[in-house]
């Protein structure tokens, strides 16, 4: 029980709750199942990204160009499959090549001459978007294939709700979950996966004990691009359009959902089950000011002051801990 | 060879060929006077800004927050103005008003600076973080006070900053000088120079040394609010207006500069000449990519690759060094 409470990820779930309380006691139609599936099927994009963005700061890196690679991949995939025709499972599969290629580049750049993640991501960002406009001409594609259209609307199972309208899971949520599923295991039962930990806890050791760094980093953001490419078809199933310039400029935002969930950008530390909830907080921040009726532009004022809020706690708690233990030391 | 003069002969070897490859495609076109004085006009904005970023850098930290603490600042002023003037504020102005605001925004400025450093020097909360929700705090402010609209027509006085000159010498390359010599002055010939380059290189020798890492920490962050501050000045003086989210693309730009005259991300080195001769090479490219109208983007791609480029020459000079030295 202890233990428990000693959990940054337990302290994230008690914010939801109390969050959550609060909202339902201003509109009670936040707690309702439908309002919950609706938000897991819309934040799945998120969430998707969320999940790569983990395994790159327990890597110790740090990943600023996915959302230009969703984008890319997403663009790719919608000219791909209007203009040759194709199936959902090649639509994931053109979008998956693109997203691991443009991740794995980054991994090479930054093994091979060893420029930090944060500056090698935000020079690609900047290539990969600006090359992307460049040979698109920034034009929208509202126009999809139908197989596409239909594939968003399907649901797992489908529920009635009192006004005679139709909702259910939806089969967005479930390919969220089912990545969801294979991180973790990845994370906790394979030996790459361990070895994620151990590069970001210290890369050093992590070579001494026979860990190859390069197939870890290729690893590590190949699979980031990999999930950005899925999240890229996700968003386009969501929308139903493929917007060149929707979306680069919000991967601070999936940064913070990703803090807020406790992983360190130092490496080494970070959870699925903290990524989620910090993805299942900011999902709910943002619907229950919508519900509460709080006008749009409070919004970054909220987040903000709960991210520097969180950091702030957590880094001071990491550092009171620190000095405890060198008292210990000298005494 | 002092190994920091061959740095800055590299930057100018480079600054050189870029300004012979843009004059030569572009003609006599590049070398006009009205050419020259555009590029002293758009300069020292991202100068500024990337001077606020690179005293972060020099501790090896880093401070997301500037833009959006920048457009703060200028809606702080705005709105000061537009308060004390009425809604027509681009016909007179007393000079004190104008003082007064000025101050005011700069007050502000200063806050966000100590803020920042009280998050990273005091709390220990790592800078990527705490200036990324600084930054994102920042911007919800500024999105509130204006209600996202764009707050615009400021008085003579204002514009005069941004787009007068003096002698010939645009206003804001003045101002660009003096805050870069004062930068550079700080940085070599003072105390807190010395530590902030030490605390860079090795935080707990630093300390260990006897030098308070918290007070140098909070006054780098707060030399960092503001540069940001007269950044502001001279935006939206430029712009004639003010908004939340001005600039954004401003950010990656400030890292590349910085980068590129030689600061490094890890902390410890860099100096103000290399930035000043990297932000030439910056503006020149852009200046002659724009005049041979090249897509807006495509210059985004390039500066992308331009710095991936640099970076790894630095890398590859540096271990070209390393086998000199153990042969």
């Amino acid at each position: 029980m202890r233990k428990l409470f000693s959990r940054y990820e337990t302290f994230v779930f008690i914010a939801i709750v109390m969050l959550g309380a609060i909202i339902t006691s201003v509109n009670p139609n936040f707690l309702t199942l439908e309002n919950f599936l609706d938000l897991f099927k819309s934040y799945s994009f998120v969430g998707i990204l969320a999940i790569g963005v983990l395994f790159v700061l327990v890597s110790g890196g740090i990943d600023i160009s996915f959302t230009a690679t969703a984008t890319v991949a997403m663009y790719v995939m919608a000219v791909i499959v209007n203009r040759y025709g194709g199936n959902m499972f090649t639509a994931f599969l053109i979008a998956s090549v693109v997203g691991i290629i443009l991740g794995m580049f980054n991994a090479i750049i930054i093994h091979y001459f060893k420029i930090h993640s944060i500056i090698t991501t935000i020079a690609t960002l900047n290539i990969y978007y600006g090359l992307l406009i460049v040979f698109s001409g920034g034009k929208w594609i509202y126009c999809l294939p139908t197989w596409f259209r239909e594939f968003a609307q399907v649901r797992v199972f489908t529920l009635t709700n009192s006004m005679g309208g139709e909702y259910g899971l939806s089969i967005i949520t479930v390919i969220w979950l089912a990545l969801l599923a294979l991180a973790w295991v990845i994370l906790r039962y394979t030996v790459i996966g361990r070895g994620v930990y151990a590069l970001g806890g210290n890369p050093v050791s992590a070579q001494r004990v026979g860990f190859n760094i390069l197939r870890l980093q290729l690893f590590v953001y190949g699979f980031m691009g990999w999930l950005a490419g899925v999240a890229g078809v996700v968003l386009t199933l969501l929308v139903q359009s493929v917007a060149p310039n929707s979306i680069v400029g919000k991967e601070l935002d999936v940064l913070a959902a990703v803090v807020l969930g406790g992983a360190s950008l130092l490496g080494g530390v970070g959870t699925l089950w903290g990524t989620l909830l910090g993805v299942i907080l900011v999902a709910t921040m943002n619907n229950g000011m919508t519900l509460m009726r709080i006008p749009a532009f409070w919004y970054d004022v909220v987040i903000g002051l709960i991210i520097v809020i969180s950091v702030s706690a957590s880094a001071y708690q990491h550092k009171k801990k620190k000095n405890k233990m060198i008292d210990i030391e000298v005494d | 060879m002092n190994r920091k003069f061959s740095d800055n002969l590299i930057l100018l070897l480079a600054l050189v060929g870029i300004i012979l490859l843009m004059g030569g495609l572009n003609g006599a076109q590049f070398f006009q006077a009205r050419n020259i004085q555009t590029m002293a006009f758009q300069l020292p904005e991202l100068g500024i800004l990337s001077l606020a970023m690179m005293v972060t850098m020099l501790t090896a930290g880093i401070n997301l927050s500037i833009i959006a603490s920048a457009n703060l600042t200028s809606i702080i002023i705005a709105l000061i103005l537009s308060r004390v003037m009425g809604s027509d504020m681009s016909e007179g102005g007393s000079v004190g008003i104008v003082v007064l605001a000025i101050g005011a925004g700069l007050l502000v400025s200063v806050i966000i600076g100590l803020f920042n450093g009280f998050l990273v020097a005091s709390l220990d909360v790592s800078p990527i973080l705490a200036t990324l929700g600084t930054m994102i705090l920042l911007k919800g402010v500024s999105i509130v006070l204006t209600k996202g609209y764009v707050i615009s027509g400021f008085p003579p006085l204002i514009r005069f900053i941004g787009n007068g000159s003096v002698l010939g010498i645009p206003m804001p390359m003045i101002i660009f000088i003096i805050s870069a010599a004062v930068m550079a002055l700080v940085l070599t010939r003072t105390s807190l120079g010395v530590n902030i380059y030490m605390l860079g290189s090795n935080a707990t020798a630093c300390h260990f040394s006897g030098i308070e890492n918290r007070k140098v920490l909070l006054k780098t962050y707060l030399i960092s609010g503001v540069y940001a501050g007269i950044a502001a000045i001279i935006m939206m003086s430029r712009f004639n207006s003010a908004k939340a989210d001005y600039g954004e693309s401003y950010l990656l730009m400030t890292v590349l500069a910085a980068v590129l005259g030689g600061t490094s991300a890890a902390g410890g080195f860099g100096k103000v000449s290399g930035l000043v001769i990297a932000l030439v090479i910056l503006q020149v490219v852009s200046n002659g990519l724009n005049l041979m109208r090249v897509n807006n983007f495509l210059t985004i791609a390039i500066w992308g690759i331009i710095l991936i480029l640099v970076m790894v020459a630095n890398y590859l000079s540096k271990k070209y060094q390393q086998k000199r030295w153990t042969a």
